[in-house]
């Protein structure tokens, strides 16, 4: 059993505070993944879980103990780095034989694993090969190989998949989720990339400046952001904010039109949408389009809505041209609401 | 299209003396070095008579009389046995000093840190007379003089500046996050140094504690001042200087110029990194 507990973590590099108070629980064999911009702090978490980084404050928790005073190899886990860490004077097979050996785990045994990982990986050609004759994307398959073999509790993943091309990037992707699930290991995987975030995680984490604003299921971060960040960050192309002011009784003005919103609330809010929520009807937001752009399946148009941009995926059957004039609707049960002080969502 | 035909003919005159400049100013460069380096190697390699001779043969001869007479000359055999220890003793001093200061100024971030890595540079901008006399004194004092652990001690004061810095640039170059795997490996930090980084500083290490078997081997200065029982070979040559002839000075000179090329050649991999790093 390998849960994993983050409690009040932070961390501060000097004068500058690099995490704040993170809480974390990630549960038994799940697939957590954390997703965030470049320098939001995913590196410095995963790092603290490994035990490379010591917290300025808080706890970690593996399993049924506090590892924060544990030095790496006691902790139970194995990481794959943001820059391999391949071993330059060994071959690709004593790379990934090399916790194995540490391990004092028979000849046979290590030969074994070390094949099966390689093949799983794609690189059973080059186990004869040092890191040096290797392309970036094959030393990055040797680094979650070296980790995968080591069959630990926990293994933390830190954009493993970045430098593999578009292709095997999928394969690989798909690969990687049947093995962590077959092998029962609990898995922290970091990245910036939204599709592969989704496509993994049995919940994501997205981290924001230092915090995580929300964790929750891939689906549901998709659909409720927590925050007007995470709707910001989440979907390609993320939603449309539209300012909300209110009418009284829960209804709102949002450009030229008034909706049912949030009770109670007296200030303005922040009204959103996803660009695939809209519909073409005659009762709805006049849109100007600006930019038209095919997209195979779809077609996007971006449009002026009282002045603010905004996004509509419409069909690619449409034919919408710079200056059509576009009546779009949002569709109910899809708008989200975002209180512009707290940032957070409104009900 | 024109102008480019115009200009081309003149351009390629103007590469060609730069070339030539070029090639000019390395052949002579070469001279310098290898022309003495030669006639110290024909007349090494040259019978005693023919050594004091005049005119002198461009080609040796390949008798050994001069390096016979060399190796027979009494206290000569001393000499060299003293070079060598002294040597290795230095070689051992410096890479058991400078190595872990080039781990720690390399790994780990502490106050005054550059201030250090200036002041290590700055030890070679004193002239040697400056250090060897106040410690001649100093020797006196406390029995050490005429010893070769005393030399090696200062020889060793020469060699470990150096030993930092190419240290130093060795464990630059190679990522912390190598160590890092190591120890998530199952490694502690003296496993993880053992397995992962010394195995790829060995050669760097073996090179920079060649250079300074050879700061030492080649040393005159010191060893002339502190030793007078016990000298090595450079302050053997030097005392017997006046006194003894020709073809045992270039006898010596060979014997001492060989191993320092011989080192130098093969470390010099090592002498670049540590320049590109000093020069920073
Ligand atoms: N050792 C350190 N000293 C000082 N600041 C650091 C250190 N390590 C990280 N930081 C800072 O902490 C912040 C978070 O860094 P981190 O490496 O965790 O980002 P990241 O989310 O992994 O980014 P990326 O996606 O680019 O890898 C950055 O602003 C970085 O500059
Ligand atoms: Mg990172």
């Amino acid at each position: 059993m390998a849960q994993i507990e983050i409690k009040g973590v932070a961390k501060q590099f000097g004068s500058y505070q690099a995490l704040h108070s993170i809480n974390l629980s990630i549960s038994d064999q799940e697939f957590m993944v954390l997703l965030g911009a470049s320098g939001c702090g995913k590196t410095t978490l995963l790092r603290i879980v490994a035990g490379l980084e010591t917290p300025t404050e808080g706890e970690v928790w593996i399993g049924d103990r506090r590892v924060d005073h544990l030095p790496p190899r006691d902790r139970g886990i194995a990481m794959v780095f943001q820059n391999y860490a391949v071993f330059p004077h060994l071959t690709v097979f004593e790379n990934i034989g090399f916790g194995l050996r540490m391990a004092k785990v028979s000849n046979d045994e290590v030969k074994r694993r070390v094949e099966r990982n390689a093949e799983l990986m794609h690189i059973e050609q080059l186990l004869a090969r040092y890191s040096g004759e290797l392309s970036g994307g094959q030393r990055q398959r040797v680094a979650v190989a070296r980790a995968l073999a080591m069959e630990p509790d926990v293994i933390l993943m830190d954009e493993p998949l970045s430098n593999l091309d578009a292709l095997l990037r999928l394969e690989m992707r798909a690969e990687l989720k049947g093995v962590l699930a077959e092998s029962k290991t609990t898995a922290i995987y970091v990245t910036h990339d939204q599709v592969e975030a989704m496509s993994l995680a049995d919940r994501i984490s997205v981290m924001h400046q230092g915090r995580i604003v929300q964790s929750a299921t891939p689906v549901e971060v998709y659909r409720n952001p927590a925050e007007h960040f995470v709707a910001g960050f989440i979907g390609n192309p993320p939603m449309n904010f539209l300012s909300a002011v209110p009418e009284g009784a829960g209804r709102y003005r949002v450009a030229d039109k008034v909706l049912d919103g949030p009770n109670g609330a007296s200030e303005p809010l922040v009204f959103a949408i996803r660009p695939e929520d809209l519909t073409l009807s005659n009762d709805g937001f006049a849109a100007t389009v600006k930019i038209v752009e095919p997209l195979g399946p779809h077609l996007l148009a971006t449009c002026d809505v009282a002045g603010t941009m905004f996004r509509a995926i419409l069909d690619s059957d449409m034919t919408v041209k710079h200056g059509d004039k576009l009546t779009l609707a949002p569709q109910d049960g899809r708008v989200r609401w975002f209180d512009p002080e707290s940032q957070r969502a409104v009900a | 299209m024109t102008a480019v035909d115009v200009a081309a003919p003149a351009q390629a005159s103007t590469v060609k003396t730069g070339r030539f400049v070029y090639i000019a100013s390395v052949f002579l460069l070469c001279a310098w070095v290898l022309v003495p380096l030669y006639f110290l190697l024909i007349n090494t390699l040259s019978s005693p008579e023919a050594v004091t001779s005049f005119p002198k043969s461009f080609v040796p001869e390949f008798n050994l009389g001069s390096l016979e007479f060399f190796w027979n000359f009494s206290g000569i055999l001393n000499a060299i046995k003293n070079s060598v220890i002294v040597a290795v003793l230095t070689m051992i001093i410096s890479i058991a000093v400078g190595a872990p200061a080039g781990y720690a100024l390399s790994r780990f971030d502490f106050r005054g840190r550059e201030l250090f890595r200036l002041l290590i540079l700055l030890t070679r901008a004193f002239p040697l007379p400056l250090l060897a006399l106040p410690r001649a004194v100093m020797f006196i004092r406390s029995g050490l003089d005429d010893t070769v652990f005393g030399l090696a001690l200062v020889h060793a004061t020469l060699a470990i500046p150096f030993a930092v810095l190419i240290t130093f640039s060795l464990f630059s170059g190679i990522p912390l996050e190598l160590e890092e795997a190591a120890w998530t490996l199952g490694c502690d930090r003296l496993t993880a140094f053992r397995k992962v980084v010394l195995p790829l500083i060995l050669p760097g290490i073996t090179a920079s504690a060649i250079f300074a078997f050879v700061i030492s081997w080649n040393e005159v200065f010191a060893a002339a001042v502190l030793t007078i029982e016990n000298r090595t070979l450079t302050a053997f040559l030097l005392a017997s200087l006046a006194e003894s002839p020709l073809y045992l000075k270039f006898a010596g000179g060979f014997i001492l110029v060989v191993p320092a090329l011989i080192f130098i050649f093969a470390v010099r991999k090592y002498l670049f990194a540590m320049w590109g790093i000093a020069n920073r």
